[in-house]
């Protein structure tokens, strides 16, 4: 397709890390902007490299961790399945931020999210500081005698170019990320195609030896056959009958488009979402961090079941991988079968440690 | 009153019954006649999100099966399919209802049609004819909107469920039913009825305004108004093309936007959204206006930085027509128009962020009383400000990734509409009430609705920043069992807003039944627009000598 031919980027051979280095806002100083300054006085820190910068996400993410009902919920999981956890990524009751990440990808669109709300939240809170102020100052039995100021060319300039200000704060890292994003850091190890249809998802591993299969719901009545009873670990909604599987630490590139009518292939986890849309291939990428059973649900409206159009990526090692890819080619459930039990076992053994 | 009824006299007397409001060329019954059409569409489109608020308590389809049974008469799994569809339906319905026929029939056809030529010293708009057909239009495009939720649209589905921004092929090949069909037929009906309307306003603002009246000297209600006109009639013609195509599309084998015949279906997203960005603003404009003349009168004060205040309009207006493609960050546009189209969003903020500091520098230095509509004003600057710096975050690229079609973005945009453009709405309804009906109502239900509405709805909408945090997608009629928590206390929400909407039309219902005479002027010295030289109600036609503007 030529859509495709056009989307698909050349693709940096720079090592991860050096964007990561990139990414501190030290790289800005070299365009003549004075950071430091800025930081200083927008958000009182001086915000200088990276390892400031994580520092910064470290102490807000656990400011927000403990304000946060997701903690009183964290501590009472924590003490019933003390050490189950099977890095089932998925929403948890009354979360109030982003789920966990578990791409780099992830953690900087997190990252940012935070940063963003040292912004936000004081201009907010400035906004309202402001008006009970002139609430209380200036209610009518405190001031009976209006001033007649209508005008004040300074403190115009003032809130036209403070914002502005803060604004060129804001898009320098958002450019940043944006960049990131289009900007794969190597070349894709493994290609996947993801279709989307009214409603459940075509998956096709553009390797060697072709494999697609079908991934749709788990029917309630399919889950004791499937083995996935667990509803801790296949919820209602997010579980299907056939998962994506892909390698840990692999670049993987996703493929997406559609047969019918616009779906949205999305993981939240991973930092990830791209329209699928017919007749035209989009593309995107992720390199995932951590094994685990990972959760998406389909995000462009698409019909009556567009709430059961889940989308489910499981990480595994490179070896299971490999194992699981040479059988699914010929017997999908059993390759399935054979994988979870590997997993499920390593899960066992890694609760048993704890 | 004596005035008034002197002037009925005259040969351009009101008709009687039912002639006197259908044949009208008069901008007061008229403005009217707008407002109530906008309470009952108002009433009929908070009905649609409380059953969607009902279905979304609890997870799975506890609502909807339900209705589909009683409505459609379908039974069994037809019934449980038919209601995820009548949700589709009920949803889509509820943001066109809101959007063309509450919040755009109050602030354009009602308060704008009410006191733009009072303000500005016009005896009535420039064509009161076109003004009758203004808004007689819009009748039977609701009609036809109402109508398409019972006719079938896709196999076992009844109603237009794409959603209001009507995406193909989801409202193409997706739902061939003739109910999609009535749904356009219903937009082009309603965009008609508000280009008449946009034609009239920017007539009468450039040619009627009374001797001295300059643009300069203007209120900012009327500057409002203006800019609104101008961004009603540059892009509803946009959305008239789109949706013709769609119509063409459906109906006479064309491929605009199917791949199949070399079509493409990203091309009707950007004719939308070139229409739909600048009508988010077309909501909201009008409300600023508002906000704008409350703040300075319970301030007893001038509006500070007024010239700021009208070119920050007109440079929202602008802006606004070239931000489109930030609905569409995930589509897979290009690297290089993502980055325009963050750097562009942001720019709104500017002026956005001048008028909220105006505001709050029109209240410094005031004497300020809280009547009710200034607290419908503050209730707006503070909510506003949280809609506005979330929009703010979903402007760039990166982070909408995240968040794009989450119920972050439900929550955003009812922070600015919902809690912006209503609060808007009902400061108006609260500053000019007694000066339309001659009567003022009782302040403590009056004041009662504003803290059940506002405990209401931040109680809807605060929660769902953090169901989109977490992932959970729009427009979805279940979800993963652990969002339950925040859309429980959302749908609580919603039935605390729905019990606000009761205290307000009992508080109408109240100042009729009482008839406490309001005079010409309730608000004292801070009220200095022409409105408030004119007794209550105001004579049925006003300035027949023209005002002198100092």
């Amino acid at each position: 397709m030529p859509a495709c031919a056009q989307k698909c980027r050349t693709v940096s051979s720079a090592p991860f890390l050096r964007r990561e280095k990139e990414y501190g806002l030290n790289h800005l100083e070299t365009v003549g902007i004075p950071v430091p300054a800025l930081f200083v006085i927008l958000v009182g820190t001086a915000a200088r490299d990276w390892e400031t910068k994580r520092a910064m996400r470290n102490f807000l993410a656990g400011a927000r961790f403990l304000a946060s009902a997701k903690f009183l919920s964290a501590c009472a999981a924590a003490a019933i399945f003390a050490g189950t956890s099977a890095h089932a990524d998925q929403p948890v009751e009354w979360e109030t931020t982003f789920q966990a990440p578990a791409t780099d990808m992830m953690r900087q669109i997190e990252w940012f999210g935070n940063y963003t709300m040292w912004f936000i939240v004081p201009i907010t809170v400035l906004v309202l500081l402001l008006l009970a102020y002139c609430i209380v100052k200036f209610r009518a039995s405190a001031n009976p005698i209006p001033s007649n100021t209508s005008h004040n060319t300074l403190i115009e300039v003032i809130w036209t170019v403070g914002p502005v200000v803060i604004l060129l704060c804001l898009a320098i890292p958002s450019f940043q990320l944006l960049t990131a994003q289009y900007t794969p850091p190597e070349e894709a190890k493994l290609t996947v195609k993801a279709t989307g249809n009214q409603w459940n998802w075509d998956y096709e591993y553009q390797t060697d030896n072709t494999l697609a299969f079908n991934s749709a719901i788990l029917q309630d009545g399919d889950r004791a056959k499937a083995g996935k009873e667990d509803r801790g670990v296949y919820p209602r909604l997010l579980a299907v009958d056939n998962e994506l599987v892909v390698p840990v630490h692999t670049m993987t590139r996703v493929l997406v488009t559609a047969t019918d009518v616009i779906h949205s292939f999305a993981m939240p986890s991973f930092g990830i979402k791209v329209d699928a849309i017919p007749g035209r291939t989009n593309e995107t990428w992720f390199k995932a961090e951590k094994e685990g059973l990972y959760y998406g649900q389909c995000s462009q409206l698409c019909g009556k079941d567009h709430a059961f159009m889940p989308i489910a990526i499981r990480v595994v090692s490179d070896a299971q991988f490999k194992t699981w890819l040479a059988a699914a080619k010929t017997d999908l459930p059993g390759a399935n079968k054979t994988l979870m039990a590997e997993v499920d076992g390593q899960n066992k053994v890694a609760a048993a440690g704890n | 009153m004596a005035d008034a009824a002197a002037h009925d006299g005259h040969d351009h007397k009101p008709y009687h019954g039912w002639v006197r409001w259908v044949y009208s060329t008069n901008h007061k019954d008229i403005g009217t006649l707008y407002l109530i059409f906008a309470i009952m569409a108002g009433i009929i489109g908070g009905a649609l999100s409380v059953a969607i608020r009902m279905e979304l308590q609890e997870p799975g389809i506890q609502i909807f099966s339900g209705l589909a049974q009683m409505v459609y008469g379908m039974n069994g799994d037809a019934a449980i399919d038919g209601g995820k569809s009548m949700y589709n339906a009920f949803a889509t319905a509820h943001a066109l209802i809101m959007i063309f026929f509450m919040v755009m029939p109050a602030l354009i056809g009602g308060f704008a049609n009410w006191m733009v030529p009072i303000m500005i010293g016009a005896p009535d708009m420039a064509f009161p004819r076109m003004n009758n057909i203004s808004f007689w239009l819009l009748p039977p495009a609701f009609i036809l909107l109402l109508t398409s939720m019972f006719v079938p649209s896709a196999p076992g589905a009844f109603g237009v469920g794409g959603g209001w921004t009507l995406y193909p092929p989801l409202s193409t090949s997706g739902q061939p039913g003739p109910a999609m069909d009535l749904a356009i037929l219903s937009i082009h009906i309603a965009g008609a009825s508000s280009i008449l309307g946009a034609i009239n306003f920017i007539t009468t603002i450039f040619n009627m305004r009374a001797p001295g009246m300059t643009l300069h000297k203007m209120p900012l209600f009327a500057w409002s108004v203006l800019v609104t006109a101008f961004l009603l009639l540059l892009s509803l013609p946009v959305l008239a093309g789109g949706i013709t195509m769609l119509l063409t599309d459906r109906n006479f084998g064309t491929t605009f936007f199917a791949p199949d015949g070399g079509g493409d279906p990203l091309l009707f997203q950007h004719l939308f959204w070139f229409f739909g960005h600048p009508e988010v603003y077309i909501l909201i404009l009008p409300g600023f206006g508002i906000i704008s003349h409350v703040i300075s009168t319970f301030s007893r004060k001038p509006v500070f930085g007024y010239l700021g205040m009208a070119y920050a309009m007109v440079a929202i207006g602008a802006v606004g027509f070239i931000v489109w493609a930030h609905h569409m960050y995930t589509t897979g546009l290009s690297l290089d128009t993502q980055r325009y189209f963050v750097f562009a969003t942001m720019v709104i903020a500017v002026p956005t962020g001048v008028k909220i500091f105006s505001w709050i520098a029109t209240m410094w230095g005031g004497s300020i009383s809280f009547k009710t509509p200034m607290l419908w004003a503050l209730g707006f600057i503070f909510l506003f400000t949280i809609g506005g710096v979330t929009g703010v975050q979903l402007a760039n690229a990166g982070l909408d990734r995240s968040l794009h079609d989450t119920y972050f973005v439900i929550a955003h945009f009812h922070y600015v509409l919902s809690l912006g453009a209503v609060f808007a709405i009902f400061a108006g309804w609260y500053y000019w009430f007694p000066k339309m009906t001659g009567y003022m109502y009782s302040p403590v239900i009056a004041n009662t609705h504003f803290w059940v509405t506002f405990v209401g709805v931040n109680l809807i909408f605060f929660p769902q920043h953090f169901l989109g945090l977490a992932g959970m997608p729009r427009r979805t009629i279940d979800y993963p069992d652990a969002f339950a928590g925040w859309n429980y206390v959302s749908s609580i929400g919603s039935y605390i807003s729905a019990v606000g909407v009761a205290i307000f039309l009992y508080c109408v219902f109240e100042a009729f039944q009482k008839k406490r005479i309001a005079g010409a002027n309730p608000w004292g010295e801070g009220a200095t627009t022409l409105e408030w030289q004119l007794p209550s109600p105001p004579p049925f036609h006003q300035w027949e000598q023209l005002p002198k503007i100092k």
